[in-house]
């Protein structure tokens, strides 16, 4: 049976399955029905010209994992940014690990979606939030119309956590395929401060498909921050949707890191909802063999006197593609709008390919737009310059390549993030060196 | 220290080195001069080892042995130095993580560990300081928006950081003021030592009041024409290239 037909009448048995309020029954319903008419996304979509999911679509995925699957701490503990203190939400194949995580319900709620979705305790939130900044498209209709599990984080008016949050999807894979629907709820109220680190995380060689969506919501005020890990197994495939809203004076800003994967899709959607808001948006891809990145961005500016910048490195080698889609939309009451796009990329072989785009939509008369792509390749100076001073050819590039993506460091608050990316890169490049800059 | 025997380059089946020799002993500084596209550049990154040129004919030996199929990191490690004509800009690496690098790399191809980080900023200090360049510079990112007495200066505080044996200096007095000059030059002479060997390339005499060689090589067409003391630069000075090129006709 094909995927979409195995969804659509899977979907009875999933809703007897899970508790269920009504309205959000009423929501994923809906959602259904919608992904039902739209299907899969094919490359005659304009979004999705030059990703195309149908190899990962022919796999046989198992839509429930019956199989309670407990790893042990010790075998991935190497996942976690385990030198700083967190909070720590784990899943294991969807379903929650109350062995390796640490939540908390004290001043604020970092706990599970499958209880806020039905407990009347969360209600208002739920009505108020969830599944209302999405755009009803394909895979997040998918992934809305299946919703029961995730992270659910809610942080009240002028609470700063004080701690990281790492959300973590981790894939035992006992199952020949897996298919999984992350789905994240971020209620940030006003003049509130949080950081969250995401990673999927798949533990298997058999084939991997997550369709994960999270909404965020940043009031007045608020402070957010995101980093997102993506260095996953090469039979890993991921689509991130992730909606973004905000409201006056907030600042939110996504670092995503993609580092590895068998197709890795993100759509990063930003709403600004109110005036001097600054939305931050960065990414370093560095990525090899066969593997593909793509980053869908949009930035809708809504309201005047708004920021947005945008950086995004990529590093390609051997067959490795990435797609970089930049949209700016600036509406005609978006007055002193400051838009800045950057987008630079490194071809490290003949053999790698980046389709970048940038698309800006302005109709607002009193802004400042800007954009920068490059595409472009090592040079060879500055290669002979470092080996002349005795780096070696292959560290002098890992430099060269670090100090190229470095920009988008340079933001990362968290230093253990910074210096566990750091490595990471370091590894990518196969170097032993401590980019110390 | 440095033996090269009847040296034949090219680059693109463009000849640029026509049969050159030249010996430099430890202890001694020599001064290459000649006109523009007379090769001098060429010698300096054939030395270094850049890989765009191709040596048809003859060798380059550094103490005793065949440097020809290194790559410009291990002739470096052997104490190869090349301070560039044009110094190129890395945005993102600060002088400092790339001076150490480059030396803990050079320790590395030694077998030895990294250099403590204690030692490596005392060093950073006197070597700096010697070079007369603020602390503040030292995190600029390398080369970027220097000016191009700043970029000298730091050519030879990596040399001083570096310790080479034979130090090429490729026109390191193109676009310095006189106070820079003077500190480059100051840098130069202290690093001298009986144990290692300096190549000036130059057009003018100007370095050579403060570095003073102790043979001077015109280069032309690819070919060291004459050599003498230090005095043949003076009359290079006074006269200009052309009076070589007449007494070769």
């Amino acid at each position: 049976m094909e995927l979409k037909d195995k969804l659509v009448s899977s979907y009875v048995a999933f809703e007897n399955r899970v508790e269920t309020d009504s309205e959000v029954h009423e929501i994923r319903s809906k959602a259904l029905q919608n992904f039902e008419a739209l299907g899969f996304p094919t490359k005659k979509l304009e979004a999705w010209k030059y990703t195309s999911l149908n190899a990962v679509l022919k796999q046989d995925y198992s839509l429930f994992p019956n199989k309670e699957n407990n790893i042990q701490l010790a075998d991935v503990k190497k996942y976690f940014i385990h030198d700083i203190d967190a909070y720590k939400l784990v899943f294991i194949d969807g379903k929650y690990s109350s062995f390796l995580s640490e939540t908390t319900h004290d001043t604020f709620d970092v706990c599970l979606m499958s209880a806020a979705l039905v407990k009347p305790k969360y209600k208002a939130v739920i009505e108020n939030y969830f599944d209302k900044i999405t755009t009803k498209d394909n895979l997040t209709s998918l992934n809305t119309a299946y919703a029961s599990e995730g992270a659910y984080i809610h942080i009240p008016r002028n609470v700063e956590v004080e701690k990281p949050i790492q959300i973590i999807n981790f894939i035992t894979g006992s199952e020949a395929a897996t298919l999984l629907q992350p789905r994240n709820l971020i209620v940030v109220e006003q003049n509130a401060h949080v950081q969250i680190i995401e990673r999927n995380q798949s533990l298997t060689s058999n084939p991997v498909l997550t369709n994960s969506v999270t909404e965020v919501f940043a009031a007045k005020d608020a402070t957010v921050d995101i980093y997102k890990i993506q260095n996953d197994d090469e039979n890993a495939s991921l689509v991130d949707n992730s909606y973004i809203e905000q409201k006056s004076n907030s600042i939110v800003s996504v670092h995503t890191f993609s580092f590895g994967g068998n197709i890795t899709r993100n759509n990063l959607n930003f709403f600004q909802r109110g005036e001097h808001i600054d939305s931050i948006l960065k990414g370093i891809t560095i990525i090899e063999g066969k593997q593909h990145v793509d980053h869908h961005t949009l930035v809708h500016h809504i309201a005047p006197n708004c920021e947005s910048h945008q950086d995004y490195k990529g590093i390609f080698d051997e067959r490795a593609t990435g797609v970089f889609n930049g949209k700016v939309i600036v509406e005609k009451e978006a007055q002193k709008t400051n838009a800045y796009q950057k987008n630079n990329n490194v071809l490290v072989s003949d053999k790698a390919t980046i389709n970048a785009k940038p698309q800006l939509e302005i109709f607002a008369d009193d802004v400042k737009c800007s954009h920068g792509c490059t595409i472009g390749q090592l040079d060879e100076d500055a290669l002979f310059y470092m080996q002349q001073r005795g780096i070696p050819k292959k560290e002098g590039k890992a430099l060269l390549m670090y100090a190229f993506a470095n920009t988008v460091l340079e933001s990362v608050k968290i230093p253990e993030v910074k210096q566990r990316i750091t490595k990471l890169i370091a590894k990518k490049l196969g170097v032993d060196i401590g980019f110390d800059l | 220290m440095l033996k090269i025997e009847n040296l034949h380059a090219s680059i693109e089946d463009k000849s640029i080195l026509k049969g050159l020799s030249l010996e430099v002993k430890a202890g001694e500084v020599h001064a290459i001069m000649g006109p523009n596209g007379a090769g001098k550049s060429t010698l300096a990154n054939i030395i270094a080892g850049k890989e765009e040129y191709e040596v048809t004919e003859g060798n380059i030996q550094l103490n005793g042995e065949d440097i020809g199929e290194l790559a410009p990191e291990e002739r470096a490690h052997n104490g190869v130095f090349l301070s560039f004509q044009y110094p190129v800009e890395i945005p993102g690496v600060s002088v400092t993580n790339f001076i150490k690098t480059a030396i803990n790399e050079t320790r590395k191809a030694k077998g030895l560990e990294d250099m403590p980080a204690k030692d490596m900023l005392k060093m950073i200090r006197e070597k700096s300081e010697l070079l007369e360049i603020d602390r503040k510079f030292l995190s600029r990112s390398l080369n970027e928006g220097f000016s191009g007495g700043e970029k000298k200066r730091n050519e030879i505080f990596q040399m001083a950081m570096l310790a080479p044996k034979l130090a090429i200096l490729d026109e390191t007095d193109s676009g310095l003021d006189i106070d820079a000059l003077r500190i480059v030059a100051n840098g130069v002479n202290k690093l001298k030592s009986k144990d290692n060997a300096v190549i000036v390339i130059t057009h003018y005499q100007r370095l050579l009041d403060y570095i003073v060689p102790d043979f001077v090589h015109v280069l032309h067409d690819g070919k060291i024409v004459k050599s003498g003391d230090a005095s043949l630069a003076l009359e290079l000075e006074a006269k200009g290239y052309d009076w070589i090129k007449q007494e070769l006709v």
